[in-house]
């Protein structure tokens, strides 16, 4: 564990939010909390289905209020939709003050709990759905209440895991200094958490939670109408009018749903990350004034303004009341800090040992539950074609990436260089990343049934339609910081062409782009899900690979074969990470960082 | 005159704050105790300032912790009022090197914020952080935030956060050493006027610095420090009348006294203390070539001439003991220089090395090397005999692990990389972390 804190707390500076777990924790090879992680999470899948299953009769159709195409609806479906990923959010939110300060405060915990939310975030999202919506059906049986749940619990998992990362890393790393001054005044443990904890985490938090929203849109109009077996979604909302729009082949009404699409991302954008980002930046811990500090027109405009002052303040106050009420009067808890440092070494080195036997015992027993569920219908060879299929998608990840990287980051650095574009393009990267790039499938899913187009190749871009915008505002980003006196030493010594990019500039922008081509990875192995299978009125392309597999599954209602491809998935993404991304990100920070 | 002058004999006054028998030990995995501090016994009475000055790493920082409850010592007590610490205790306050003000907190927020934890009322601590602010001489900073205040702004909200919660106490961790010269003089002036003036609702300070003169500027005693272990070597009276001035005869007598006890201790023979344990053992410190040359060249030339007095050389190059001393022992390592009783006196090989081009100087460097610094030796020994001339720096790293920790260790070994580097004694490839014989050509 030792190196590996190092590599994580090196990597950890490289960018300074990202909360990039996947990668930067752990050696270079799944280690086994990595395989006690994998069997316990894949296991509790399993048990989700096959009690679930007995108990959910099917239920035909949940249309309580049927979806109509009239545009006129469009502003009550993106309220719905919005409605659905503010709860997702919350529950984030929640989940992660709960379980990542328990893992930053308990060696226990933490031992379970991180390695855990490593693999969960591996996991694609989309392969959850099935999952869940079996679940919460078979509790709401018959209601709307269990689909809702459903559907927001598909964006609690886009975001929750990530922000739970960033938290984590954060109250690791709270400065010494303000640790002890907390300390010195007394303050119990329920203080130092909103006093210091909580603040100091807020920016990297709120930064994660933001960037993790725009993969959210893209779960969200995915998950508004999904058929589980006999069980179909449709919720109200912008992603049910899509696939509405897709099953009537309503080219309009597609159209209709991508410019509500980008309004909302817009008025988000505007309202509610830029303002947030630009309150969240006087929680940073730095001892210089920022020379760039995000801006708000909206923040500005609040902030100036004397009824929305008057409105805020006695809730600032009530809340910093809270804050600071002095729990432990009532309750007397002694600082965790403290009381672990006091307790005998070698107890609870033994405690330890214990734990982790319980852990890796509870594994065992979830690998055996998986393998007994398997076996029952599928055989090896099953297994084996899975395997296949996956290798197939991860050709089509790692060619997309290769074609992204030299579009875009010649594009990015030209951009990153020039400050007047820089302020006009980066917005619109960023805009383009959040994006949700499967409201823009059916207009290439028409072009391809057009030209009669081989659906193997050309569905293919459509895993990379949103994630590519990733690495171009990373590398914009990289270069737009580069720093002016090796731009001018690099003009002195007469360096240009091919030398320049070797020597100079891709080295400066190497984190960046890393950071980049990581999260465009991530994006899409789950966008292969919903790409690799794609319909347009009757028609349906198909394109080979382990995406298509797990999404005809799920629209079969196969279980064994849904968790096969999804462990098939998952074992090909954390492997990939493991060898290829973690190796550069030690690398970037190793040999190209600049501080 | 003075508030808080004697007015009875030190011994007799109230003592504030006891420790007796302290002992601290860093203990990691499997490698030895590191023992920081140890049999430190001090009082702090009322009415005093208590300097306690030594080197980085003697351990002064650590005293001051236990002392604030923030860390538990090994074995020990301290007594606050005759009671033991136990946790933070409520009769202390303590301000930092790092200020340590909360960032998203203004000026008025940080300064509440203890009294907050407390649970006052909120018009009384705004009464008293309005009042501390105003002694302290803040007034109309209240709602800036820290990232929006020079540094000696930023340190004097510390001084208010700490003073707003009426310690008997005033713990100070180098409060003026993350400051330029001009503003720690302004701070240090301030903070005096305000205790011999008793405006300050606290009975003694006790803070700690590794300045020499500061500590002579400021305190009524000043304890002493040596490394390695840390303990306290003397116990000196500052009798001086405020205000004190730098100049004045007596002023600088006692810096150069104080001067020659810190050098005493570091010129022992064997360099046990400074360089602790022999042969392999020995931890090194990194000192880059280029500082070791100039030191050099400064003291080979005149005015000094290949012996000068190392306060008048501190304060001619204008640096600090912390950064004085680590370099003068390096050279006294190399057996370029000798120390004694605060004076450094080149020796032959020193001053040659001095007046040679760079070719002699690696030359006499790596000579010297090799034969003064047994880990070098070891590293050549071992290139020497190998038939490939190549070995893994983690072989030396775990023999070195043997002695010391592996922090210890890396540090060590990253001295004895470049200065064998300057030296051309071997060459070492970090990126496979690999010694070797190997030149590049």
């Amino acid at each position: 564990m030792g190196s590996a804190m190092r590599l994580f707390s090196k990597a950890a500076g490289l960018s300074e939010y990202r909360a990039t777990g996947a990668v930067e924790r752990g050696g270079f090879f799944p280690n086994q909390y990595d395989l006690a992680a994998i069997g316990l999470v894949l296991a509790a899948l399993v048990l989700v289905v096959a009690g679930g299953r007995q108990m959910t009769a099917p239920i035909a159709g949940l249309e309580t209020s049927p979806i109509s195409l009239d545009p006129g609806n469009l502003p009550d479906y993106a309220l719905r939709t919005t409605l659905r990923m503010f709860a997702g959010v919350l529950a984030s939110l929640i989940f992660t003050f709960v379980f990542a300060t328990l893992a930053a405060k308990s060696r226990k915990a933490e031992i379970v709990i991180i390695p855990t939310l490593d693999i969960l975030q591996s996991i694609p999202v989309l392969g959850f759905l099935t999952f869940t919506v079996t679940f919460f059906l078979s509790l709401f049986p018959s209601s709307q209440l269990g689909a809702e749940l459903a559907v927001i619990f598909a964006i609690f998992t886009a975001q929750a895991w990530n922000m739970a990362f960033s938290f984590y890393q954060s109250l690791r790393s709270v400065p010494r200094d303000l640790e002890d001054v907390s300390s010195s005044f007394h303050m119990s443990g329920w203080q130092r958490f909103w006093k210091l904890e909580v603040p100091f985490a807020t920016p990297g938090l709120v930064w994660n939670t933001m960037l993790s929203m725009s993969g959210a849109w893209f779960f969200i109009v995915a998950s508004e109408a999904i058929s589980v077996g006999d069980t179909s979604i449709k919720l109200p909302g912008i992603g049910a009018y899509l696939s509405l729009a897709i099953d009537q082949a309503d080219v309009r009404a597609v159209l209709y749903a991508v410019a509500t699409m980008a309004i909302v991302i817009l008025l988000y954008d505007q309202f509610i990350f830029r303002p947030i980002v630009a309150w969240a930046d006087k929680f940073r811990v730095e001892t210089t004034a920022s020379q760039a500090r995000p801006k708000s027109w909206v923040y500005d405009l609040a902030r100036r303004t004397r009824l929305v002052q008057s409105v805020t303040e006695p809730i600032g106050a009530a809340l910093n009341a809270v804050a600071m009420a002095r729990l432990s009067q009532l309750l007397p808890t002694p600082s965790l800090r403290l009381a672990t440092r006091s307790s005998s070494p070698g107890l609870s080195k033994v405690l330890d040992l214990i734990w982790v036997a319980i852990v890796l015992a509870a594994a065992a027993w979830g690998f055996w539950t998986i393998y007994r569920y398997l076996s029952e219908t599928l055989t090896l060879a099953d297994a084996a074609s899975t395997l296949g299929l996956a290798s197939i998608t991860l050709l089509r990840v790692i060619a997309l990436i290769a074609l992204s990287t030299l579009i875009w980051v010649p594009i990015g650095v030209w951009v990153g260089l020039r400050p007047a574009w820089t302020e006009r393009i980066q917005p619109l990267a960023q805009f383009l990343a959040a994006f949700p790039a499967n409201v823009l499938y059916p207009i290439a899913v028409i072009a391809i049934v057009r030209f009669e187009l081989d659906p193997d190749i050309w569905l293919t871009f459509l895993i990379m339609l949103g994630a590519q915008w990733y690495i171009l505002f990373n590398v914009i980003a990289g270069a737009s910081v580069f720093p002016n006196d090796l731009k001018e030493a690099a003009a002195v010594l007469g360096l240009r062409s091919w030398n320049w990019w070797r020597r100079v500039i891709l080295p400066g922008i190497f984190p960046y782009y890393v950071t980049g081509a990581l999260t465009a990875s991530g994006g899409a192995w789950n966008a292969s899900i919903v790409a690799e299978i794609v319909k347009w009125g009757d028609t349906t392309l198909k394109a080979k690979g382990v995406g298509a597999y797990i999404a005809q599954a799920t629209t079969d209602g196969d279980y064994p074969r849904v968790v096969l491809g999804i462990t098939a998935m998952s074992i090909f993404v954390i492997v990939f990470n493991r060898l290829v991304w973690r190796k550069l990100y030690a690398f970037a920070a190793e040999r190209t960082r600049l501080d | 005159m003075l508030m808080n002058a004697q007015t009875a004999p030190t011994s007799l006054r109230r003592p504030l704050i006891e420790v007796k028998g302290l002992r601290h030990l860093y203990h990691k995995g499997s490698t030895p105790d590191l023992v920081v501090l140890d049999g430190v016994e001090m009082t702090l009475r009322e009415n005093e300032i208590v300097g306690l000055l030594g080197r980085s790493g003697s351990g002064k920082s650590t005293l001051l912790r236990s002392i604030a409850g923030l860390i538990q010592p090994t074995s020990g007590t301290i007594t606050f009022g005759g009671t033991p610490v136990v946790g933070c205790s409520e009769g202390v306050s303590m301000v930092f090197q790092s200020f340590a003000l909360f960032p998203w907190l203004t000026v008025l927020e940080n300064v509440e914020i203890g009294l907050e934890a407390r649970g006052a009322p909120a018009a009384e601590r705004r009464k008293s952080a309005l009042a501390a602010i105003d002694l302290i001489g803040l007034d109309g900073f209240e709602n800036a935030y820290p990232k929006e205040l020079s540094g000696g702004m930023r340190q004097r909200v510390g001084l208010a956060r700490a003073l707003v919660m009426h310690p008997q106490v005033l713990l100070m961790d180098e409060p003026f050493s993350a400051l330029d010269v001009l503003t720690a003089e302004t701070l240090r002036t301030d903070l005096i006027d305000l205790w011999s003036e008793g405006r300050m609702p606290i009975k003694s300070i006790l803070m700690v610095t590794h300045n020499i003169e500061e500590a002579v500027l400021m305190c009524d005693r000043v304890l002493v420090f040596s490394s390695n272990p840390g303990r306290i070597d003397a116990d000196i009276n500052i009798e001086l009348p405020r205000p004190r001035s730098r100049t004045e005869p007596a002023f600088r007598e006692l810096v150069d006294r104080i001067y020659a006890i810190m050098t005493k201790r570091a010129s022992k023979p064997s360099r046990e203390g400074v360089f602790p344990g022999t042969g392999l053992g020995m931890a090194l410190k990194y000192v880059s070539s280029n500082t070791l040359a100039g030191l050099l060249e400064t003291v080979d030339a005149s005015p000094y001439d290949g012996k000068a007095d190392l306060p008048h050389l501190a304060q001619g190059l204008q640096m600090e003991i912390d950064d004085l001393f680590p370099i003068a022992e390096t050279l006294q390592l190399l057996r370029f220089a000798e120390l004694e009783e605060g004076d450094i006196r080149l020796t032959p090989d020193g001053r040659r090395f001095a007046r040679g081009e760079v070719d002699e100087r690696k030359r006499l460097f790596g000579e010297h090397l090799v034969t003064y610094v047994p880990l070098a030796a070891h590293i050549r020994r071992v290139l020497d005999e190998r038939p490939t001339h190549h070995a893994p720096a983690t072989r030396f790293q775990e023999e070195l692990e043997d002695y010391m920790s592996p922090e210890f260790a890396g540090d060590t070994l990253h001295a004895v990389v470049a200065w064998g580097r300057f030296g051309e004694v071997f060459s070492y490839d970090d990126q496979t972390g690999t010694f070797s014989l190997e030149n590049p050509t």
